[in-house]
């Protein structure tokens, strides 16, 4: 990109349109400061009065820069009350302040690269990971719920595949049968009870799944999003199914065997090599030895059970 | 078609008022329509109000599957849907968004829309979004780019478009005309339709301190195939397109003038924050019943494009 911040006052070809919405998306992408107004310097030290007055016209009421304002105000409103309204379990976490400073420097880092916002926090995860300092010390908290919030996005809308019929799966041999799960299927191993934690938050609210997109202007932050602070969920190994079942959400959680199950099919394994993953997931190895779960009288009876309810669910597809 | 996708001959004397006169005005038995939000969801599918159409913001519903394509499944077996976008961006400068125009069409497939809209504004550039809906520089050679978007956009999609007027709050040094004649050579060049936000055109002349009637005075009226009423927030120094209020007085003036020049057209009134009851809604859309009837009363003479 050019030097967003040189002045561009004429529009006579392409190029030139190119250069001023360059310059004004330059300006509207600078974060607010704490008082929600528009900067008055701009990362080199030159007056955005001055740049604003380059391109944009007074009228009798507003200057230059005021007028600019209204639209960097607004920008900032929408994408933040966006990214409050898909993850109110990260905001619980960090709090308001912390919340608010993290997702301005990741938009900051990340502006939007899709048509839709639905798509506006897909990069948080990788800027977490780049940049930690944001949610130290609740790292590893903070990254679980994210990717369950995430995970909860994709269940609402992702895309869905036919699912396989129990008689088309009764027709294979195991050790050859290989098994798609449905893309909004996400399966997560978490270090914390992040979903129980979420129903906690979300029993403070009202609000669900991020905004509709439509072409109204906010006039201030959306202020709904303070709540009383809850104790942060222990470290506790969770195995997460985020899905969605006549197309509302849910989370169901998995034995670590069936996790493991899972995560073999979706990785590739044959239905043979999946259930032996499972038989060893079930228990983990102790000074070598591994206590098979072939020892587990009960174990095919709920490999049966587990089956019998995916499949219900629809979750099984052709690879 | 009638109301809930039902046929109902037309009254003599109505359909002769209202013949289409052209290619972007013949939808003048469309009604009155209000736009498709999620706090009605319940009730729409459960009580089956009668509704002219419903409008649709495309990108709420450009998604793989889930909850979203259900409703719109159910909507569409009673009702009649209309497509309007907020993310087209005909006047960046950066070429249209292939997959936002692959999944457009698909929606269009899915609904058929007998037209489709989307603002005459720009939101991106090197493939970063804003989100917003951006005020144009008002030059030809911007007119010229943005025709040619539309145009583009027309030839894949195969489906009528109508762009929307936006509201706006700043002017640019730049811009060697006004906004109308503006829309004028855009939609003359790209030879599309209008959809003629009456709500934005007065928002805009309270910011700029422009004659709204000069506006609709000068526009091509045989292009404006859809009208959009809203309300409005007023603050101390500039009018912010907020959506959330009833449509204003003045505002259904200039929408009884603009009728006047159009003849009857597919309205539609849009309320997008502080939504009250479908009840409520849907009254407020009706209230434009009296000036369609006006207009049909008093049978426009609709100027067909070889005239202009």
């Amino acid at each position: 990109m050019n030097n967003v911040l040189t002045p561009t006052n004429r529009v006579q070809s392409e190029s030139d349109l190119r250069e001023l919405q360059r310059q004004m998306t330059g300006m509207l992408f600078r974060p607010l400061n704490s008082a929600w107004k528009m900067q008055r310097k701009s990362e080199g030290g030159k007056s955005i009065s001055e740049l604003a007055e380059s391109f944009i016209k007074p009228n009798d009421r507003l200057t230059s820069f005021e007028r600019l304002e209204i639209y960097n105000r607004c920008y900032w409103f929408r994408v933040l009350d966006s990214l409050y309204d898909d993850f109110p379990g990260l905001l619980a976490i960090l709090g308001n302040r912390r919340f608010l400073k993290l997702t301005t420097a990741y938009l900051v880092q990340y502006p939007s690269e899709s048509f839709t916002l639905r798509n506006l926090g897909n990069r948080l995860e990788q800027f977490l990971t780049e940049e930690p300092d944001w949610i130290a010390p609740h790292n590893e908290v903070a990254l679980d719920m994210l990717r369950f919030e995430w995970a909860q996005i994709m269940a609402f809308d992702g895309p869905s595949r036919k699912p396989i019929s129990p008689r088309e799966l009764q027709k294979k041999t195991p050790s050859t049968l290989h098994l798609g799960l449905q893309p909004y299927l996400s399966l997560l191993a978490v270090g914390h009870a992040v979903d129980q934690y979420l129903i906690g938050v979300k029993n403070q609210e009202t609000d669900g799944l991020r905004s509709e997109a439509s072409n109204t202007s906010d006039t201030t932050p959306d202020q709904n999003h303070r709540r009383i602070r809850l104790r942060l969920p222990k470290p506790e190994k969770v195995y997460l199914a985020v899905h969605r079942h006549d197309n509302m959400l849910y989370t169901k959680r998995l034995e670590p065997a069936a996790f493991a199950l899972l995560t073999a099919l979706r990785q590739g394994a044959t239905l043979e090599e999946a259930c032996e993953t499972a038989i060893t997931a079930k228990a983990p190895k102790i000074k070598g030895k591994v206590r098979k779960a072939a020892s587990d009288q009960n174990f095919p009876q709920r490999l049966t059970e587990w089956f019998a309810d995916w499949s219900s669910l629809g979750w099984f597809t052709r690879p | 078609m009638g109301r809930r996708g039902v046929v109902i001959p037309l009254p003599c004397s109505f359909s002769e008022s209202i013949m289409p006169a052209n290619a972007f005005n013949g939808f003048t038995d469309y009604g009155i329509g209000i736009g498709l939000r999620v706090p009605h969801y319940r009730h729409i599918l459960s009580e089956n109000p009668v509704v002219d159409w419903f409008e649709i913001i495309s990108e709420n519903f450009m998604v793989e599957g889930g909850r979203p394509l259900e409703v719109l499944d159910e909507i569409l077996e009673q009702y009649r849907v209309v497509q309007h976008g907020v993310a087209m961006y005909f006047g960046s400068a950066d070429r249209l968004n292939k997959e936002h125009l692959r999944r457009i069409k698909r929606l269009v497939k899915r609904t058929n829309t007998p037209w489709l809209s989307d603002h005459l504004c720009w939101g991106s550039v090197d493939g970063r979004y804003t989100h917003d809906l951006l005020p144009m520089p008002y030059t030809f050679a911007a007119a010229k780019v943005t025709a040619e978007r539309i145009r583009q956009a027309r030839d894949y999609l195969e489906v009528p478009i109508c762009v929307e007027n936006v509201s706006s709050y700043a002017e640019y040094h730049a811009s060697e005309m006004t906004e109308w004649e503006f829309l004028c050579e855009v939609v003359e060049l790209a030879d599309c339709g209008i959809l003629l936000d009456v709500n934005n055109i007065y928002v805009s002349s309270q910011n700029h301190g422009f004659d709204p009637y000069d506006y609709l005075d000068n526009i091509p009226h045989e292009r404006v195939g859809q009208i959009h009423i809203a309300g409005h927030s007023k603050f101390e120094k500039y009018i912010l397109d907020t959506h959330d209020h009833p449509v204003l007085d003045p505002v259904w003036k200039m929408y009884g003038h603009v009728l006047k020049k159009t003849g009857p057209t597919a309205t539609l009134l849009e309320w997008d924050d502080s939504i009250p009851s479908f009840e409520e809604v849907h009254r407020e859309a009706l209230k434009a019943t009296k000036f369609i009837d006006t207009a049909i009363s008093t049978k426009p003479k609709i100027r067909k494009a070889s005239d202009a």
